[in-house]
């Protein structure tokens, strides 16, 4: 199992959801969050007070698959995420250890299939 | 106590005054009630569209609006007599008793609100500078044009079109120029493809709330007085939407069995819309009618325009263009001369009162189609009208004016030259 986690810009975010969607991945969560990747910087003026917004905002997206599912969740975050400008996110994929369902009490691969499959 | 100059009544100016204000405050509630039915990164510039209408047509109906509306009595169009407010002075507008200064101002806050209004079909993806362009001429080539037809002596006024608060103007105006700058400007790039949800169903509340509010002085001024006529308007002002809330609730439940929270504000919007061209002309009790009918064809369109292609994003044709038609084309019948002093209706035996109503909604709507089609068009030869595509993904609050709506300074880095953080880096470029 790999837990995949996808920072993406917030206005692909919709499409990021349907090509997971497309790709048959179901289980998703997602949250807003502020980072900075090495885009540049956005100017903002405010009453006179002109800042650089260092930190633009993200949406995370951690989906927790089997292993055989791993490439198609890469795959599908990056058709869905991709505008080709600098400032489109990242994919990180890493270990999981244990998964559990809390309504079953399912283990591991079990716990990260959608039920029904 | 004497005045300074005669056939001013003080409690007619005093009255005035505020409702002035009452109507100038409209404007900004629009703002409020057209941002919270846009997405977060849209907020800012929904609002300061209704900002930029303030400016521009503020600045537009001084120098030549009020004077093509209101000098003389042509059958088309006003004269130049009061270009740059040259012949408004504190002598009374011939029919009122407030100074002619006021009945300027007064009526300036009209043109800014209908032109605030045409904002809403075109919100989310029209750039912030051709917009102010769009309303610089719309408030002459439209408002004016429509404002002098219907109070300033124009064809429609002169052969008997009953319009009491602008249902005219305002209302189908702004309804059926909306419809056309939807069409022009085209659909945003993710309407039908995803749901494109209102952000802050608080501000939409709060913003009919303060219309409402705001209306009292609209309706209640368009006596220009504290005359029966006002008297009349300002309680049927009270009564009309009070009944459009009663049947759009009864709607709401018969179609999803839930009353929601924005169906009510925009009830109170297509009630008092209604309202507007009746209020001074119509009984108590029939405007309790117009209210609940109201609310009918206006709920028919929003469900069914939300299924076409036509992206008129905050429905100015359903609330204003539609509701606006039913409360002229209700005066043809309900107007009643035993309270207005004016003029009957069809159901007081004068048949001719229906015939100058229809000829209203069937010139009226057609002319400020085709006229803001045109601007459009014009405007869009010589700049885009729209931002790209990126720029609208990004959200028009950062691209249009370097701002957000809900910002929290987190990461964010304050420049100054001795920092030496280097020069501005141009929006497009962002990442």
């Amino acid at each position: 199992m790999k837990l995949v986690i996808g920072i993406v810009r917030p206005e692909k975010a919709n499409d990021v959801l349907e090509s997971l969607y497309r790709a048959e991945v179901r289980g998703v969560s997602m949250s807003r969050v502020q980072g900075h990747g090495g885009e540049l910087e956005r100017v903002e003026t405010y009453r006179g007070t002109t800042v650089k917004m260092g930190l633009a905002e993200k949406v995370r997206l951690e989906i927790a698959v089997s292993d055989e599912f791993v490439d198609a969740t890469v795959d599908a975050l990056c058709a869905g995420a991709r505008t080709g400008e600098v400032g489109d996110g990242k994919i990180f994929v890493v270990p999981l250890e244990q998964a559990v369902r809390i309504r079953t009490g399912d283990r591991d691969t079990g716990a990260v299939t959608p039920v029904g499959q | 106590m004497p005045v300074a100059v005669t056939g001013i009544s003080p409690g007619d100016t005093a009255w005035m005054l505020a409702a002035t204000a009452l109507v100038l405050m409209m404007t900004p509630a629009l703002g409020l009630f057209y941002a919270g039915l846009v997405r977060s990164k849209n907020t800012l510039n929904t609002f300061m569209m209704c900002v930029g209408a303030i400016a521009v047509a503020m600045v537009l109906w001084a120098l030549v609006g009020y004077s093509l509306a209101f000098d003389g009595t042509g059958a088309l169009l006003g004269g130049l007599g009061d270009f740059a407010l040259s012949g408004v002075g504190f002598a009374p507008r011939a029919g009122t008793a407030i100074p002619g200064l006021l009945f300027m101002a007064f009526e300036a806050t009209f043109c800014i609100i209908t032109v605030a209004l045409v904002s809403g079909a075109v919100v989310e993806r029209m750039r912030f500078g051709p917009f102010l362009v769009f309303a610089a001429l719309w408030s002459i080539c439209v408002y004016a044009v429509l404002a002098h037809w219907a109070f300033g002596g124009g064809w429609l006024e002169s052969g008997g079109t009953l319009d009491f608060a602008g249902g005219v103007p305002v209302e189908m105006g702004s309804g059926f120029s909306a419809l056309a700058a939807a069409l022009v400007v085209g659909a945003r790039k993710d309407y039908g493809r995803q749901a494109l949800l209102p952000h802050n169903t608080m501000y939409v509340l709060l913003g009919a709330g303060l219309l409402w509010f705001g209306w009292f002085g609209f309706n209640g001024g368009s006596g220009y007085g504290v005359g029966d006529a006002s008297v009349l308007a300002f309680v049927n002002t009270l009564l009309c939407p009070a009944c459009t809330l009663v049947v759009w609730f009864a709607l709401d439940l018969l179609r999803g069995r839930k009353v929601t929270a924005i169906g009510a504000a925009t009830a109170i919007v297509v009630g008092c819309v209604a309202i507007t061209p009746a209020g001074g002309f119509i009984a108590p009790g029939w405007a309790m009618l117009l209210g609940a009918l109201a609310a009918l064809p206006s709920y028919a369109i929003i469900s069914w325009r939300t299924r076409t292609r036509v992206d008129e994003t905050l429905d100015v044709l359903a609330a204003h263009g539609t509701a606006g038609l039913v409360g002229i084309l209700f005066v043809g019948f309900f107007a009643a001369a035993a309270w207005n002093g004016v003029s009957n209706g069809l159901l007081y035996g004068n048949a001719a009162q229906l015939w100058h109503q229809v000829l209203a909604i069937l010139v009226v709507p057609t002319y400020a189609f085709v006229v803001t089609y045109a601007l459009l068009k014009l405007i869009g030869l010589v700049t885009p009208l729209r931002a790209t595509e990126h720029h609208e993904a990004l959200g028009m609050d950062v691209t249009q004016h370097g701002e957000e709506a809900y910002v929290t300074g987190e990461g964010a880095i304050l420049i100054t030259a001795e920092a030496g953080v280097e020069a501005e880096v141009p929006v497009g470029d962002m990442a």
